[in-house]
C-alpha cells in the first residue's frame, strides 16, 4: 500500500466518531436505535482503518507520517505550526488497542443503557440512572462516547504535543460530560466537577512544559523533539530558569505532572474512584482503555525527553519523580483496594495501581514493559469494568423481581396488561405493568455506606451460577489482573516490569526497593482481586436480589467473550526471547516491534533472564489468589449479614483504609474549604460586591445627583423663565386686548386721536408745514 | 367781501361738531347724523372753495353733487342697518354693539 | 362790515347752533328736527355761494330725502325716544377734547394760507344747471363716476331693502 493512502487512512481514522458525534446531536437524536447504529458504526469504521493502518505499519515496518501548515505564523515556514499524524509502532499498537476496545464498549453501551428493555418505553426521568430500563437520554450516551473516542484517536495518531493536548482535553470535557451523565444525582454531577477540577491542575503544569518546550526548541513535533540525541543532550545540558533543574528535566517534570492528573497518580487521584458515578461502560472505557492510559501513552512517548542526561542508564530526575510516585501510588491505591465493597470502586483503585506500575516501570527505564503493560491492561481492566457492569446489571434484574413479587401489580379490568397473574410474573424475564418502575432503582433499594444496592458486593454472592457467562469472563479477567502463570497477558507484562525492575536494582540501588514494593503490590493485588470474585461469584447468594439475577443480554456478553479472548492471547505477542533460560528465538515480537519506535535514540537492552523476579511474580500472584480465595471461599464462603474476615484481621488500619486514608477529607479540609471561603468572602463580598459594586453604585449615584442638578436647573431657570416669558406675553396680551372693545366710536377716537398726535408731531419735530 | 377762510373756518367748526357727535354720542342714529353733519360741512368747503378759485370750472359742483350722493346711499344702508340690529339685538346704544372683538 | 358779511354770519352763527343743539340734544326727534334746521342753514350758504342747484338738491335730499329717513328710523326705534339715558357714553369728554383740538389746529393751519383770507370771488361764475349736466355726462368729464355713482346707489338701494327686511331670507 503507497504512503499516500497510508496517509489517507491515517487521517480519516479519527473522523468518523466525529461525524458520528455531528449527526446524533443534530440530527438522529430523537431515535435511540439510529443514533447507537451510527455511533457503532463510525467505530467500526476506524476499527477497520486502524487495522489496516495497523498491519501495513508491522508489516513493512515502516512509519507513517504526513503534516499540514495550519497556523501560518511569520514567513518562514519552518516556524509555522504544523499539524501532522505519526504513526511509529507505539501509535500502532495504541491503534490496535483504543479502537478495538472501543468498540467492545460501544456494543456493549447499547445492552447497558437499555436497548434490550426498549419495548416498555422510557420510565425513568432523563439525568437520572435507569436500572435495567431504557435510559432517556441513550442518545446523548452515544453522542458523548462517540466524541470521546474521536478525542482518543486524535490523540494516539498525533504527531505533536499540541495536538495531543487537544485530544487530551477534549477528552477531559467528555469525562466530565460522561461522569455526570446522570445529572439529576448529586453525587454524579459533582464528582463530575470533581474529576474536571483535579486533572485541570495536572493540564495546567502539563501547558506549562509544552509552552516551555516551544519557547526553548520552537518545535513540539514529536519527530524534531525526540528523534534528535544531540537535541535531547543539549536540552539536558542546559539549566532552566529554576535552579537545579535542566530544561529537560523541568520539561519532563511538568509533564508528568499532567499524567499524575490524568492517569490518576497520587497525590491526583481522587477523582477516579468518585468517578464510578458514570455509568459502567464509561468507566471501562475512560478509566480502563483510553483517557488514563493517554497519560502514560504521553509519558511513554515523550520518554527520551525524560530520560535525556541520562549516562550508563542512570536516573534522571523525571525518572526519579517518575518511580517515586509510581511506586508509591501502586501499594498505596491497592492497599485502598482491600477494603472497599463496591464492585466498582475496587477496580478503580485497581487501575490505579496498574497504571502506577507502568509509571514505575518507565521512571526505571523499562520503555517496552511499560508499553507492554500499557496494551494488556487496557483489555483485562476494561473486561473487569464490564463484567462488573453486567453483574451490576443481573443485580438489578434480581431486584426488579423481588420487587414485583413482593409488591404484585394490581391489574385494572379495563387497562390491557397482558400478563395478569403475579406469580406468573415475578420470574418473567420483564414484568410489565408494576407502580415501581417510576422511581430510579437505587431509592427504593437501600444505600449502605453510600454504595448503590446492586453493586454493593456483601449484597452479591453464588452469582457464577446464575451468571455463567459473566462468571467466567471476570475470571480471566481477574486472572489477568493478578498475573496468573503464563496463561493470562497480565503475567508477561507485569513480570517484564518486574524483571527490569531487578535488573536495574543490581545497578542502582533504588530499583531494588520498586522492584520490593511492586511485588508487595502485586501479592495485594492478587488477595482483593480473589476477594472480589469471591465475594461476588462464589458461595451462596446473600440477598434475594442475587438469587434472582440473571444473566445479560448478549449485547453485554459478547463484548466480554471477545475482550476475554484478547486478556489471554494479547501477552503471547511478549514472551521474552529468554524465557526460563531457553533460547526461543525471535519471539518477543513486541519488544522488538515497539523498541524500534526509539531506535538510535534509546539503547534498550535485552535482558538476561533471571529465575528471581520471575519467582516472585509467580508466587505474588497464585499467593495472593491463594490466599484470598482460602479467607473468602474455600475456608468458609461469607454468609449473609457476617462481617467482612479482613475487619477483624486488619482491625484498625481497616477503618483507615476503606476512608482512602482520609485523602479526601483532607483535600477538602486544606484545599477546598479555605478555597470556597476565600471566593465567598473575599472575591464576591469583598471584592466583587463592595469595590466594583460599590464603585458603580457611587458613579451611578452621582450620575443621578448630576442629573437632580440638570432637572433643578432645567425646571428653575428654564422652564421659570421661559414660563415666564410666555406668561410675560400672555399678560401683555390679555392688558393689550382690552383695546379691542368692539365699540367702533372707541376705534374712531382712538385713529383720530393718533392721527393728531401724528399730525402735531410732523408739525413740531420734522417740519412738515401745510 | 367775506373772505375765504371765514367760509373754511364754518366749515371746519361744523365738521368738529359732527364729529363730536359722532364720536359722543350713544344712539345709532345720532352717530349717523353726526356724520351727515360732517359730510356738510366737507361739501361746504368744497362749494367754497369752487366758488373762490375755480369758479369757471364746474368740477366743483360736480364733486359736490357726488358727495350729495354718497351721503344719500350711505344715510340709506346706515338706517337700514341700524334698523336690522335694533331688531336682532334689541338695541341702537352703539357701545352694547360690541362682539366684533376677542 | 358789508351786508354779505353780515348775512354770512348770521346765517353762519345759526347754523351752527343748530348744529350744535343737534349733537347736545337728548331727546332724538329734537335732535333730529334741529339737524333740519342745520341743514337749511347750510343750504342758505350754498346760496350765499352762489351755487343754487345745489342749494336746491341741498333741500331737496338731505331735507326731503336723509332727513326724513332719520326721522323714519328714529320712529321706527322708537322705544328708545321715551327714555331718558344718557345722551353721551363715556369717552364723551374725550371726544369733545379732541374735536377742541381739531377746531384749533384747523383754524391755524387756515390761518397760516395768506391766499385764503383775502381773496375775493371772482366774478366769472359757469354754473348753470345745463353745463353741470353736461359735465356730468361728457365723456370727457364726469360720466364715469356718474354711471358708478348711479350703480352705487342701486347697490345701496338693494343692501337696504335686504338688510332691513323682516323674518328670515
Amino acid at each position: 500500500m503507497d504512503a499516500e493512502l497510508l496517509q489517507t487512512l491515517v487521517w480519516l481514522i479519527p473522523l468518523p466518531p466525529l461525524i458520528a458525534f455531528g449527526l446524533i446531536v443534530l440530527f438522529t437524536y430523537r431515535s435511540k436505535g439510529l443514533s447507537h447504529w451510527i455511533a457503532i458504526l463510525s467505530v467500526l469504521l476506524s476499527f477497520l482503518l486502524a487495522q489496516v493502518v495497523f498491519w501495513n505499519v508491522v508489516t513493512t515496518g515502516e512509519e507513517v507520517h504526513a503534516h499540514l501548515p495550519w497556523l501560518s505564523a511569520g514567513t518562514n515556514p519552518e516556524d509555522w505550526l504544523n499539524f501532522g499524524i505519526l504513526v511509529d509502532p507505539l501509535a500502532a499498537v495504541m491503534l490496535f488497542m483504543v479502537p478495538l476496545t472501543c468498540l467492545m464498549i460501544f456494543i456493549y453501551s447499547v445492552g447497558y443503557m437499555g436497548w434490550p428493555a426498549r419495548k416498555e418505553g422510557v420510565k425513568t426521568p432523563p439525568g437520572l440512572p435507569a436500572g435495567i430500563g431504557l435510559d432517556a437520554n441513550y442518545s446523548r450516551f452515544f453522542a458523548f462516547i462517540s466524541l470521546f473516542a474521536f478525542a482518543m484517536l486524535l490523540l494516539v495518531v498525533a504527531d505533536n504535543l499540541l495536538l495531543l493536548f487537544v485530544g487530551w482535553e477534549i477528552m477531559g470535557l467528555c469525562s466530565y460530560l460522561l461522569i455526570g451523565f446522570w445529572f439529576q444525582k448529586p453525587s454524579a454531577y459533582r464528582a463530575a466537577v470533581k474529576a474536571f477540577m483535579t486533572t485541570r491542575i495536572g493540564d495546567v503544569l502539563m501547558m506549562l512544559g509544552i509552552g516551555y518546550l516551544y519557547f526553548h526548541s520552537g518545535t513540539l513535533t514529536f519527530s524534531e523533539v525526540l528523534t534528535n540525541p544531540q537535541a535531547l543532550e543539549a536540552m539536558a545540558a542546559t539549566p532552566s530558569f529554576i535552579g537545579g533543574l535542566s530544561v529537560a528535566a523541568l520539561i519532563g517534570l511538568l509533564l508528568f505532572a499532567g499524567t499524575v492528573g490524568k492517569s490518576a497518580q497520587f497525590p491526583l487521584h481522587v477523582w477516579l474512584p468518585d468517578a464510578m458515578e458514570g455509568p459502567t461502560p464509561v468507566s471501562a472505557m475512560i478509566h480502563a482503555a483510553t483517557m488514563v492510559s493517554a497519560g502514560v501513552y504521553m509519558v511513554i512517548r515523550m520518554f527520551p525527553l525524560l530520560q535525556a542526561g541520562s549516562h550508563e542508564g542512570a536516573l534522571t530526575l523525571p525518572m526519579v519523580a517518575m518511580a517515586v510516585i509510581g511506586t508509591f501510588s501502586a501499594l498505596f491505591a491497592a492497599t485502598i483496594a482491600l477494603a472497599q465493597n463496591d464492585v466498582k470502586r475496587v477496580l478503580a483503585y485497581s487501575t490505579i495501581s496498574q497504571l502506577a506500575y507502568m509509571v514505575a516501570a518507565l521512571g526505571i527505564g523499562a520503555y517496552v514493559a511499560a508499553a507492554f503493560h500499557l496494551i494488556t491492561h487496557a483489555f483485562f481492566k476494561a473486561l473487569l469494568f464490564l463484567g462488573s457492569g453486567s453483574v451490576i446489571h443481573g443485580m438489578e434484574h434480581g431486584e426488579h423481581h423481588v420487587h414485583a413479587m413482593l409488591h404484585p401489580p394490581r391489574v385494572p379490568s379495563y387497562v390491557g396488561q397482558g400478563e395478569a397473574h403475579p406469580a406468573d410474573e415475578a420470574h418473567e424475564a420483564h414484568p410489565a405493568g408494576g407502580h415501581h418502575e417510576a422511581h430510579a432503582p437505587a431509592a427504593h433499594a437501600e444505600e449502605a455506606e453510600g454504595i448503590p444496592f446492586a453493586q454493593n458486593m456483601m449484597n452479591m454472592g453464588g452469582l457464577a451460577q446464575r451468571m455463567r457467562w459473566t462468571f467466567l469472563t471476570f475470571l480471566i479477567g481477574g486472572l489477568a489482573l493478578s498475573g496468573f502463570p503464563l496463561i493470562t497477558a497480565g503475567f508477561w507484562s507485569k513480570d517484564e516490569i518486574l524483571a527490569e525492575a531487578f535488573h536495574k536494582g543490581q545497578t542502582h540501588p533504588g530499583a531494588m526497593l520498586v522492584f520490593i514494593v511492586l511485588a508487595l503490590a502485586a501479592f495485594v493485588t492478587a488477595f482483593y482481586t480473589a476477594r472480589q470474585i469471591a465475594l461476588t461469584f462464589l458461595g451462596r447468594p446473600r440477598t434475594a436480589a442475587a438469587e434472582h439475577a440473571q444473566e445479560s443480554s448478549a449485547w453485554i456478553v459478547a463484548p466480554l467473550v471477545v475482550l476475554a479472548i484478547l486478556a489471554i492471547s494479547a501477552g503471547w505477542v511478549g514472551i521474552p526471547n529468554n524465557f526460563l533460560g531457553l533460547h526461543l528465538g525471535d519471539i518477543n515480537w513486541f519488544h522488538h516491534f515497539v523498541g524500534e519506535t526509539v531506535h538510535g535514540v534509546i539503547e534498550l537492552e535485552e535482558l538476561p533472564f533471571n529465575p528471581v523476579p520471575l519467582l516472585t511474580s509467580v508466587m505474588a500472584a497464585l499467593g495472593g489468589l491463594g490466599l484470598g480465595f482460602w479467607l473468602y471461599a474455600w475456608r468458609r464462603p461469607l454468609a449473609a449479614g457476617e462481617p467482612d474476615p479482613l475487619i477483624g484481621i486488619l482491625g484498625g488500619l481497616h477503618p483507615v483504609l476503606q476512608n482512602k486514608y482520609y485523602m479526601d477529607e483532607f483535600y477538602r479540609d486544606v484545599f477546598v474549604r479555605p478555597t470556597q471561603r476565600f471566593a465567598e468572602n473575599v472575591v464576591y463580598q469583598a471584592i466583587d460586591k463592595e469595590t466594583i459594586d460599590g464603585l458603580l453604585h457611587a458613579i451611578a449615584r452621582a450620575a443621578l445627583w448630576v442629573a437632580e442638578g440638570y432637572r433643578a436647573f432645567d425646571r428653575g431657570v428654564v422652564h421659570e423663565a421661559g414660563d415666564a416669558i410666555a406668561e410675560g406675553i400672555k399678560g401683555f396680551g390679555r392688558q393689550f386686548r382690552t383695546i379691542q372693545t368692539g365699540r367702533v366710536q372707541e376705534y374712531l377716537l382712538l385713529s383720530l386721536v393718533a392721527a393728531v398726535a401724528f399730525g402735531l408731531f410732523f408739525y413740531f419735530f420734522i417740519g412738515v408745514r401745510p | 367781501m367775506v373772505p375765504l377762510n371765514w367760509y373754511l373756518i364754518v366749515a371746519a367748526l361744523l365738521f368738529c361738531i359732527g364729529l363730536y357727535g359722532a364720536l359722543a354720542r350713544r344712539n345709532a342714529i345720532a352717530v349717523l347724523i353726526g356724520i351727515e353733519l360732517m359730510l356738510n360741512a366737507v361739501n361746504i368747503n368744497l362749494v367754497a372753495f369752487w366758488r373762490y378759485l375755480t369758479p369757471q370750472l364746474i368740477s366743483g359742483q360736480a364733486y359736490a353733487v357726488f358727495v350729495f350722493t354718497v351721503a344719500a346711499a350711505e344715510a340709506a344702508v346706515g338706517l337700514a342697518l341700524i334698523i336690522s340690529i335694533y331688531r336682532n339685538r334689541e338695541t341702537v346704544v352703539v357701545e352694547e354693539i360690541d362682539i366684533l372683538k376677542w | 362790515m358789508t351786508v354779505g358779511q353780515l348775512l354770512f354770519i348770521v346765517v353762519s352763527a345759526a347754523t351752527l347752533l343748530s348744529a350744535l343743539i343737534t349733537v347736545i340734544n337728548r331727546n332724538l326727534f329734537h335732535a333730529a328736527l334741529w339737524l333740519i334746521a342745520t341743514l337749511f342753514g347750510v343750504a342758505a350758504l350754498f346760496v350765499l355761494l352762489e351755487a343754487g342747484f345745489l342749494a336746491a338738491v341741498q333741500v331737496l335730499l338731505y331735507i326731503g330725502a336723509i332727513a326724513t329717513l332719520i326721522i323714519f328710523a328714529v320712529m321706527l326705534t322708537r322705544r328708545l325716544m321715551t327714555e331718558t339715558r344718557e345722551a353721551v357714553n363715556s369717552e364723551w369728554w374725550l371726544s369733545a377734547a379732541l374735536a377742541g383740538v381739531l377746531i384749533v389746529l384747523l383754524i391755524a393751519i387756515i390761518g397760516r394760507v395768506p391766499a385764503w383770507a383775502s381773496t375775493a370771488p371772482q366774478a366769472d361764475v359757469s354754473g348753470s344747471i345745463a353745463e353741470l349736466g353736461q359735465a356730468l355726462v361728457s365723456p370727457d368729464l364726469y360720466v364715469l363716476p356718474f354711471e358708478l355713482a348711479s350703480v352705487m346707489l342701486l347697490v345701496a338701494l338693494i343692501g337696504a331693502i335686504i338688510i332691513a327686511r323682516e323674518g328670515r331670507r
